[in-house]
């Protein structure tokens, strides 16, 4: 596609805006190349600012006193100025970075700054209130928040991304407040993407997934407190500027191309964390949020494909658990039998398994709301038996409130997972060491998700929870459907409680409750599916790091920390209902965009040729 | 009251239902009808609303278990799980259009397929060349149905964005994946424009002549006296008249059912004398128009229940020409 405006205006639905269209004015009415040409320098000086000393005293959290080397939070300020710089030069026209802004222009350079903006006062702020005073701050910090600020209030001044809609001048001016939500609002891409070699593509998916392992390493690592309220801020309003680029869509399609190489590269990052660690603090973290997305992911095979709402999920993750206890050589276990991993994991998940059929056998001819009911009801009876199989309510099974504890660590082939490990010269301690095997059971796990989910018998699960009256006519069993769904959604979870357990060494009943402060719960596990994305294979990994990571790093807050955590959950369903990683169809489902306005990235050969033909006609 | 079929059981019958009756509590929906659909036959089944047309084909499917009588397609009784139905080789399409909305075109019509296709969920997780093999062969045959049906280069289409009319083409396109002997269109042409429903009624008589039998319950009467081979009129639950479309046509009985007189001694009657005597009233004072308006008007099966009211609810100058009888001229 090497055609210009003209052409472009032809062939594309009317809505591509040429750079000729007019453009309703930012809030500030500048001349555009001027406002972009301030807001680069004012983004450069931002950035250069973080080689200054913000403070004199290294009391703050990140030491932020040095000459030269940017650390702690101004890293994020210094991230957030050379992005908006990038954006802005891409919207000057320079060349090699017309790439950057394949959708929106000025939207990403206004959510760049913004984040730019947001995250360097919240850090002067923090400066100023844990140190006491401004006095506190150094010259550096003044510049940094006066250059970040020129940077938003340059970006306000350049126009908005969209056309003028019609009957633009006789309406009334827009007030300041709607220029500024229009120049934020997000655009199609202005014309297809030009083609990258593949080698070339192969590298943007590689350079993602390292600045993706970069990022989430930054937060994980980044301390408690200012620091990672820094980030969080940082990254919601950045991610918003990489969307409006366009830059996300393109990385999807791209990833759509090269599906198992994205795939390899997605499991490669992931590897890469331990190796970035120096102690175990973080890589526990690491292990836990990897044990909570397979299971979420094993969920969303019940929830996402065949649509079953299961209250009580986290119940298959407690007998996978609790299985695996009993065979795994605890010296406290009923059975006092010590299988070796590859058995313990077929008996958590076969144990599982069979739960899930004992409950689903009977439940699983209702529907919709009678089924949830049921099911947080079996949670419930699950934790409370596991309670009274204590010898003294019950036979003596579960040891009760006191559970089986001291499993021993696990020993695969004398690799002991207790003990450190020199691995390529880094040290790999316990938790980086049940990570690595955690990777690999998630690996299994994404592969028979995606596997299943595409075939014959996930397409029957898509067309029960979509219509299970027209899909039985269609000739699908849909009891035995929902049944193998439940069944293979619990075997899922049992395989990672497996794990769970080892990692934790004792099995308890009050980890497998229905709701609670920390995850993995069924209430926890289920906000990871609907946040992250029904029914999308990334989606609830990514919802399960985020709902594990918060609320560990927001401990600070102390009461008010579950308040605030609903508080953005609510605040993230009214404004992306889909998710952070939607399905496709989800998107559509939920932002409405008119019924011929359907993706046709596969399709643009045969419209393009068919609006050719209706205008030879006319 | 019912006509016999002419002949039953022969070899090449596909469909044959007998005596079926589904009561819901007190209220019968279907009262002990028999239909006997050949192969190679296109058949309606025509009616009043709320006359049982939609109940006896979900009698026919097993979505409802008829609380009398037996269906049977080729000669074996069809089993009550609707699964099984489609199994067997009866497919069908929903009144109210019901498509898998959040799939794509292809998707849906892959759907289809399921009772033809065996690969379960380890042949799935495998991916050996069996299930390599049979997802190919599945995606021909859909393409297949989907060029055959005009939607081939919409198959990445969601089902929701379709027009109205491909998304009832996608129905029929989903119902026939699943290689069906005998199709059921339950009102494939409402909503449709006069150009849709005659491509509508080329395509049921392609379906035919590929060699699958076609029963269509449709409120339109020329798309339905054109296309079928046989009509049935169910009345109230009762098959009133089957036969040819002339002879259907040509029924007192269907005409009378039409404007809501079925019986002579039903409750009805009482109205019906009231009608004759106001429409009499109305002629000799002098409201020629009026009533000459409403003879077509009450002779358009579509506009049946509105005949039914007396006519002095009726302002005499409601009924401009014309105006009210969209295919009035079926008749």
């Amino acid at each position: 596609m090497t055609t210009t405006t003209p052409a472009n205006g032809g062939n594309g639905p009317g809505k591509t805006a040429g750079t000729a269209t007019r453009r309703p004015p930012g809030v500030f009415r500048l001349p555009e190349r001027g406002a972009l040409l301030g807001t680069a320098a004012a983004a450069l000086a931002t950035a250069a600012s973080t080689a200054l000393p913000w403070t004199w005293s290294s009391d703050f959290p990140g030491d932020l006193t040095y000459y030269g080397s940017p650390a702690g939070l101004q890293l994020i300020t210094f991230a957030g100025g050379v992005l908006t710089l990038l954006f802005a030069l891409s919207g000057l026209g320079v060349r090699g970075l017309g790439r950057l802004t394949p959708a929106g222009r000025t939207s990403p350079v206004l959510f760049a700054s913004l984040a730019t903006l947001a995250a360097t006062w919240f850090t002067l702020g923090a400066i100023a209130v844990q140190l006491g005073g401004l006095v506190n701050l150094e010259a550096g910090g003044y510049i940094a928040g006066a250059a970040a600020l020129a940077t938003f209030l340059g970006a306000l001044g350049l126009p908005a991304d969209r056309p003028v809609p019609a009957g633009w001048e006789t309406a009334p001016a827009p007030g300041a407040w709607q220029r500024f939500t229009d120049a934020l609002a997000s655009v199609p891409p202005r014309e297809p993407a030009r083609p990258l070699p593949s080698w070339g593509e192969i590298l943007v998916i590689a350079a993602a997934f390292g600045a993706g392992l970069y990022v989430f390493t930054y937060g994980i690592d980044a301390e408690d407190g200012a620091p990672f309220v820094g980030y969080l801020i940082f990254v919601a309003l950045a991610t918003p500027a990489l969307l409006r680029a366009g830059l996300v869509r393109r990385l999807t399609e791209i990833t759509a191309r090269h599906r198992g190489v994205a795939l390899a590269a997605a499991f490669v990052a992931a590897a890469c964390f331990p190796f970035t660690q120096d102690t175990d603090q973080y890589t526990i973290i690491g292990a836990n949020i990897l044990i909570f997305a397979t299971v979420a992911l094993g969920l969303n095979v019940v929830v996402g494909l065949a649509g079953l709402l299961d209250l009580g999920y986290v119940a298959f993750l407690g007998v996978g658990a609790y299985a695996a206890a009993l065979v795994s050589g605890s010296p406290e276990s009923a059975l006092g039998l010590h299988f070796p991993f590859w058995a313990a994991l077929l008996t958590g998940a076969a144990a599982s398994l069979a739960f899930g059929v004992l409950i689903g056998a009977p439940t699983l001819r209702l529907r919709g709301d009678y089924l949830a009911i049921v099911t947080l009801g079996f949670g419930e009876i699950f934790r409370i038996a596991m309670l009274n199989l204590n010898g003294t309510t019950g036979p003596d099974v579960t040891n009760g409130a006191m559970g089986i504890p001291n499993i021993p660590n696990l020993e695969i082939f004398g690799f002991n997972f207790g003990e450190p490990h020199q691995i390529l010269g880094f040290t790999i301690a316990t938790y980086g060491n049940y990570y690595l095997l955690m990777i690999l059971v998630t690996a299994v796990v994404v592969l028979v998700f995606r596997r299943a989910a595409a075939s014959r018998i996930g397409r029957a699960w898509i067309a029960i929870r979509e219509d299970e009256t027209a899909a039985v006519a269609m000739g699908v069993n849909s009891f035995r459907l929902r049944l193998l769904a439940f069944a293979l959604g619990a075997a899922l979870a049992g395989f990672a409680g497996t794990v769970h357990v080892h990692v934790v060494t004792t099995a308890t009943p009050e980890q497998f409750q229905f709701a609670g402060p920390t995850p993995p719960n069924s209430a926890f596990l289920l906000a990871a599916v609907i946040l992250g994305g029904m029914g999308t294979l990334s989606g609830p990994l990514v919802g399960a790091a985020l709902l594990f990571l918060i609320p560990a790093k927001l401990d600070f807050l102390q009461d008010y920390q579950l308040f605030l955590f609903g508080l953005a959950l609510v605040l993230l369903m009214r404004f992306r209902p889909e998710g952070l990683i939607p399905d496709r169809r989800k998107q559509l489902e939920f932002h409405e965009t008119g019924q011929l306005d359907v993706p046709d990235t596969r399709l643009p050969a045969g419209d393009q040729a068919l609006g050719g033909g209706n205008q030879a006609k006319a | 009251m019912t006509t016999p079929t002419a002949s039953t059981g022969t070899a090449d019958t596909v469909l044959e239902a007998a005596g079926v009756t589904m009561r819901f509590g007190g209220l019968t929906a279907v009262r002990g009808v028999d239909l006997t659909v050949r192969a190679g036959e296109i058949v309606g089944l025509i009616g009043p609303n709320g006359a049982g047309k939609t109940t006896f084909f979900n009698c026919l499917t097993g979505l409802y278990i008829p609380t009398e009588g037996t269906v049977s397609y080729r000669g074996t009784r069809l089993s009550r799980k609707p699964h099984l139905v489609t199994k067997a080789g009866v497919a069908r399409t929903f009144q109210n259009i019901r498509l898998f909305a959040n799939m794509t075109v292809l998707e849906n019509t892959l759907v289809g397929r399921h009772t033809r296709t065996k690969e379960g969920l380890w042949s799935a997780l495998l991916r050996g060349p069996g299930f390599r093999k049979a997802e190919r062969s599945s995606e021909e045959r859909a393409m297949q149905l989907l060029e055959f049906t005009g939607l081939a280069a919409k198959r990445d289409h969601l089902a929701r964005n379709l027009p109205y009319g491909e998304q009832r083409k996608l129905e029929i396109a989903r119902a026939l994946a699943s290689d069906p002997g005998l199709l059921l269109l339950d009102e494939p042409t409402a909503g449709m424009n006069p150009q849709e429903t005659r491509a509508t009624r080329d395509l049921v008589l392609a379906i035919r002549d590929q060699g699958t039998a076609v029963l269509v319950i449709e409120h339109d009467m020329r798309f339905i006296f054109n296309l079928c081979d046989r009509v049935a009129v169910l009345v109230q639950g009762e098959k009133l008249v089957e036969g040819s479309s002339e002879a259907v046509q040509a029924d007192e009985r269907v005409v009378a059912a039409y404007l809501g007189t079925p019986f002579e001694d039903a409750p009805g009657a009482e109205e019906a004398a009231e009608v004759r005597a106001a429409e009499e009233q109305a002629r000799a004072a002098g409201h020629g128009p009026a009533v000459q308006e409403d003879t077509p008007r009450a002779a358009a099966p579509e506009d049946a229940p509105r005949a039914d009211r007396p006519p002095e609810d009726r302002p005499p100058g409601d009924s401009p020409p014309g105006n009210h009888t969209p295919e009035g001229d079926a008749r």
